[in-house]
């Protein structure tokens, strides 16, 4: 199962890799990572996409926890929530028929055109992981010159909320 | 009256009640080190490796219940220091380790001596920090010695740079600190001990497996008093031997690889498991599937991640556990009621049948000096009050099987680690901590290797250790799996040009013996207590052949040991 994982954590050097450091030594994977401190800038919220069945998530939220920098954290994917991920994506855009047909399918996806050059566009889209997989699947191979994702980020829907 | 950073660290040690660190001076540290020449409150031991350092701090740590303390050097000094802070994380030891760090304008400069000690340190400390500010150091070093020793204890490392410690500020020491991010737990669920009460209640063919979680968290009494109230068979793990009685009835042993018979057994056929302060160590399991298979288990662990990672228990029990045992204890007194005695009496009775088998028996009359009968002897002359240290191999097995521990911080051995060289150091850690105790380092001819220069350290402070060296002339636990398992290929397990014992320790100022026959075992012994003043290094020739039983192979299930 996929799991989101937020995490209210110190902002000091150091607690970053700590995390990291407990999912490799330990062998569970990161899908995707994403951090930035928060308005109280004694914090930072990380959020991270892992996979596993029940017991290691079950593992991973206890060993997070365990780290002496981490404040607090919470399984979004345990209620409802929103998850969002942003990529600018950067196609090829040369001919006419290209852009018509590229500004066509980022409207459809309401995406942003960003930056247009001669031969390029670049689109920012967000949505979740599925929406993004699907935009990049809509764009032919050939045309994607180059790909950037955020990581997910979430929060949880209605009035819970991960703060002190 | 503003210090320096390197005042306010020799300060804040007194302050804090430090009364012994271990260290080895270098050039990152030499403000420390001048600091500390000028007080007398904190005393340096000074090793002769900074790995010494770690294992005598922790075994001090081990053995009164105190955190370790290990001052290094940066770059190398530091790095030596690991394999001891590993050593010590692995068993959840309180250490707190500091390691001088070049200046801090220089860091991520590959200065001379300079490794980054927080990150090569991060996967085997509870915490570390590095302290940037003069300002930070008081508070950090508090927040140092309050991580080390609550929760599931562990090491952590302070790494401070040179110019911090020549920095001036005023000092005021932290008599408290709380941190927002770290709050272990300590009380446990109460309505959860009430469901395991119920279940020991109703149990018919009950265990209590113990740690060193007992041992660490002052437990043993509570235990004890525990498993008499209920009249529950006891197994402890390696770290775990002392938390209760070795010589009450109840006792049936250490389990796991080279446990017991009985104690194998009973896990094998019970219908309720009781682990207190263990974590199922694949030592201890054997084949995880094969483990208390028929049972259900109730865990009481201070450290939640503990609970439920191995294997799934039916009650966890997240707290302190000496609270732990207390509120159950009251429980029962409240609940009126007594456990199920005729169920009880044929467990017993299915129990004793296991242990008619004898287990631990060994060839009494042969020619050879037994190591089984050296550690028996050991403890008929100590008359079982000995610290005892061990390194790692088959030596260790031995002593945590023939030794017969009653009380608690008696045994002293790197269990989760298994760091051979371990032995010495820490019994001088022992040693200092209890100066008039009798302690004796059990040994093999290739762990005390390891770290065989520290007999110089015994020397300068005149600790008398007594060393027991069982020297088989093999690496014996890899010989041991060699003849088992690779058809008696004896890789690199056998060590030629051995020293000479005896005269190696003369060379440090120190009594050598050597024994060669079984009827000079228990005189020579003796004779080693008598000398209260001496360390003296007994070399035992031991039969080079012998092995540890009975003996789980790895991946079989518990009740399918080797026997003699
Ligand atoms: C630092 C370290 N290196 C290697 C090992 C692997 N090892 C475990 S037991 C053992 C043999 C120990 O030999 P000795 O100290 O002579 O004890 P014996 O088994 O003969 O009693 C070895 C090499 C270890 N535990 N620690």
């Amino acid at each position: 199962m996929r799991h989101i994982i937020s995490i209210l954590m110190e902002n000091e050097a150091g607690a970053l890799s700590r995390v990291a450091g407990l999912f490799s030594a330990r062998g569970y994977n990161i899908e995707s990572l994403s951090v930035a401190p928060t308005e109280d800038e004694s914090l930072s919220r990380l959020t991270l996409v892992t996979r596993g069945s029940e017991e290691i998530i079950e593992q991973i939220t206890k060993q997070l926890n365990k780290l002496v920098d981490v404040v607090k954290l919470l399984d979004l994917t345990e209620g409802p929530h929103i998850e969002r991920e942003m990529m600018l994506i950067k196609v090829k855009a040369g001919t006419a028929s290209q852009r018509e047909e590229i500004k066509r399918l980022a409207d459809i996806f309401r995406g942003n055109i960003i930056d247009v050059t001669d031969t390029t566009f670049t689109i920012e889209l967000t949505g979740d992981v599925q929406k993004l997989d699907a935009f990049i699947e809509t764009i032919k191979q050939t045309d994607i010159i180059e790909t950037v994702r955020s990581g997910v980020t979430g929060i949880s829907r209605g009035a819970k909320a991960l703060t002190l | 009256m503003e210090l320096t950073g390197a005042e306010i660290i020799s300060r804040f040690l007194k302050d804090e009640g430090v009364e012994h660190l271990f260290g080895y001076p270098g050039g990152a540290v030499l403000h420390i080190y001048d600091a500390l020449y000028q007080q007398d409150a904190v005393k340096h031991v000074l090793v002769r490796h900074e790995q010494a350092a770690t294992h005598a701090a922790d075994a001090y740590a081990r053995s009164t219940g105190k955190p370790g303390v290990v001052l290094v050097t940066s770059g190398p000094g530091a790095t030596n220091a690991v394999t001891g802070i590993a050593t010590a994380y692995m068993d959840s030891i309180p250490l707190v380790v500091i390691t001088g760090q070049v200046n801090s304008t220089l860091i991520g400069n590959d200065a001379f001596q300079e490794v980054d000690s927080v990150g090569i340190t991060r996967p085997c400390v509870k915490h570390n920090f590095l302290v940037k500010d003069v300002n930070d150091l008081a508070l950090t070093l508090k927040k140092a010695f309050y991580i080390a020793t609550t929760g599931r204890p562990g090491p952590v490392v302070v790494d401070i740079p040179k110019d911090v410690t020549a920095e001036r500020t005023r000092y005021v020491y932290p008599k408290k600190v709380t941190m927002r991010s770290y709050n272990p737990v300590v009380k446990g669920h109460s309505g959860q001990i009430k469901k395991a009460v119920n279940m020991m209640l109703s149990a018919k063919r009950p265990i209590i497996y113990s740690g060193g979680g007992v041992v660490q968290g002052d437990a043993a009494k509570s235990l004890t008093d525990l498993a008499h109230q209920f009249g529950f068979p006891v197994t402890n793990t390696s770290m775990g031997l002392g938390g209760f009685p070795a010589s009450d009835n109840q006792f049936l042993g250490m389990l796991g690889m080279h446990g017991t018979y009985e104690a194998n057994m009973s896990i094998s056929h019970c219908d309720l498991l009781i682990a207190i302060g263990a974590r199922f160590d694949d030592r201890v399991t054997g084949k995880i599937e094969k483990f208390a298979p028929g049972a259900r288990i109730i865990h009481i662990d201070i450290d939640p991640a503990s609970i439920s990672k191995n294997v799934k228990v039916d009650v966890p029990i997240v707290g302190d556990v000496n609270a732990v045992l207390k509120v159950m204890l009251g429980q029962l007194k409240e609940a009126g009621r007594s456990p199920d005695g005729e169920a009880l009496a044929k467990w017993w009775q299915q129990i004793e049948q296991w242990r008619a088998k004898e287990c631990l028996k060994y060839d009494k009359s042969s020619p050879l000096v037994k190591p089984q009968n050296v550690i028996e002897t050991l403890h008929k002359v100590t008359k079982g009050n000995a610290f005892v240290t061990s390194d790692v191999g088959q030596h260790q097995m031995w002593a945590a099987q023939y030794y017969g521990f009653d009380k608690p911080r008696r045994w002293i051995n790197s269990g989760g680690l298994g760091t051979m060289g371990f032995g010495l150091p820490a019994a001088m850690g022992v040693q200092f901590a209890h100066p008039k105790a009798q302690v004796a380092c059990i040994t093999g001819e290739g762990s005390i290797q390891m770290n065989i220069q520290e007999l110089s350290t015994c020397l300068q402070y005149n600790l008398p250790l007594k060393i027991l060296c069982l020297n088989n002339g093999y690496l014996g636990m890899v010989r041991q799996w060699q003849e088992f398992f690779y058809e008696e290929r004896y890789s690199h397990s056998y060590m030629e040009s051995l020293p000479d014992f005896v005269k190696l320790a003369e060379a440090y100022g120190h009594v050598g013996m050597q024994i060669e026959k079984p009827e000079d075992v228990e005189g020579a012994i003796k004779e080693a207590f008598k000398l209260k003043d001496r360390l003296v290094f007994m070399n035992f020739l031991t039969d080079p052949k012998e092995n540890v039983y009975p003996m789980v192979p790895a991946g079989a299930g518990l009740d399918e040991m080797i026997l003699i």
